[in-house]
């Protein structure tokens, strides 16, 4: 399976954010954006997903059979937002998108061990600190499946040892088989992770 | 997507309490009407079954606006467009509809019995009412849901929503009044407008979640 993008632009509103963007994409391998605010990485990664129209360039997920035959079905997106409901309990929300989602992969309790808050699933999602709440909404991108992780600022709000778990997090998908596209300022501990820094020089 | 269903259920019963402000709503415009029209019982129970379809209608309007703008504000709109393969957009309109009218239009038509003794109406109008009432206003909820997703970046799209659902609402409205009066007139028929208001509401209960979609799949800007 392989990712890939050639000479990609994006535009918000009419206006080029973006131009002559491409990567190349292995399973197994990660690419880390970067660059300065307003340089468009969110709408890079929006486009990515085929959540914004792409201006030019082509974009595609090869190799990945009718399975994951293309990018929007075959990926997780982390934005800004965690996509979770403040009057549900987190055992609730995870367990809304683990059945909508489908590919149900690891069960709630493992994925909530593994982002460190096995304990605290019966309290309504509103309860939880900035830094818990981006936890549970990683802990959605380990209760069902897909094979490319595209993660906006995925970090942001995580405490130092948050941030390490999440980076085991993200090497131990890479080994399964994964791929990421982050826009993120953490350092990776993958030795594949691919940079991609977008404006100035 | 019974998981979404029982999570939106959920959202509308728990948070907010949508459900309980529409009643209040419902009781207000209901109640104020005899209070406007004089204590003439005959000229109550005449009007009874088209005031009672009114009340629900504008109540039934409250909270539409929120229906896929509470999804978008915390992102999982997004993630509902990207999982389109799997579950059909169109379908998880269909499904976040009938969550909607559960929650929030059902309780109305629960309501409108007991309404429907303010206005005098003689028990036989009540029950029709309320028929009608129960398969009519998922129309609503279905054509609430195109207006809402196409007002969706609208910070204050409340009214503009109604005004644009209002119209589409209007034929459902006449058959559905005309059917309650027809069961009490006694030489007008109640099936024929029935089953027209029923059509409506399966013709809505198809155009409306698609129209929806299209609208949702472009409003990921």
């Amino acid at each position: 399976m392989r990712l890939v993008a050639e000479d990609l632009a994006g535009e918000r509103g009419g206006e080029t954010v973006f131009s002559g963007i491409g990567f190349t994409l292995e399973v197994g391998e990660a690419l880390v954006v970067t660059g300065p605010n307003g340089i468009g990485k969110s709408t890079l990664l929006r486009t990515v997903a085929g959540l914004l129209p792409l201006a030019a360039g082509r974009l595609a997920l090869e190799g990945g059979g009718d399975k994951w035959s293309d990018i929007a079905s075959a990926c997780h997106y982390l934005g800004h937002q965690n996509a979770m409901k403040t009057a549900l309990t987190v055992t609730e929300n995870l367990a809304f998108w683990r059945d909508f989602l489908g590919e149900a992969h690891l069960p709630l309790a493992d994925a909530l061990d593994m982002v460190g808050l096995a304990d605290i699933g019966h309290l309504p999602f509103g309860y939880l600190s900035t830094g818990q709440r981006r936890r549970i909404a990683i802990a959605r991108l380990l209760v069902a499946y897909r094979p490319v992780w595209l993660l906006d600022e995925p970090t942001a709000g995580l405490d130092r040892a948050s941030e390490a778990q999440f980076a085991e997090l993200m090497a131990a998908h890479c080994e399964d088989g994964g791929m990421i596209v982050a826009a993120t300022h953490l350092p990776l501990a993958l030795e594949k992770a691919q940079q991609l820094r977008m404006g100035g020089a | 997507m019974l998981a979404l269903y029982l999570r939106d259920l959920r959202l509308g019963i728990r948070a907010g309490g949508g459900a309980l402000v529409g009643i209040l709503f419902f009781l207000a415009v209901v109640a104020v009407i005899p209070f406007g029209v004089g204590p003439d019982l005959n000229l109550l129970a005449r009007i009874g079954p088209a005031i009672l379809w009114i009340g629900a209608l504008l109540a039934g309007l409250l909270g539409l606006d929120r229906l896929f703008q509470a999804d978008r504000d915390d992102g999982a709109l997004d993630l509902m467009v990207l999982n389109r393969d799997r579950q059909m957009l169109a379908l998880v309109v269909f499904v976040k509809c009938l969550a909607h009218w559960t929650a929030s239009i059902l309780p109305l038509v629960v309501a409108a019995p007991l309404l429907g003794l303010f206005m005098n109406m003689s028990t036989t109008g009540i029950g029709a009412t309320t028929l009608t009432l129960l398969f009519g206003t998922p129309a609503i909820a279905f054509i609430g849901a195109t207006g809402a997703a196409v007002a969706i970046s609208l910070p204050r799209g409340g009214l503009l929503v109604s005004v644009l659902v209002l119209p589409l609402m209007i034929p459902v409205l006449i058959f559905g009044v005309s059917a309650s009066y027809a069961a009490v007139a006694d030489p007008d028929p109640f099936l024929p407008p029935f089953l027209l208001m029923m059509a409506l509401t399966l013709f809505f209960a198809v155009i409306g979640p698609v129209a929806a979609a299209t609208a949702l799949r472009w409003a990921t800007d």
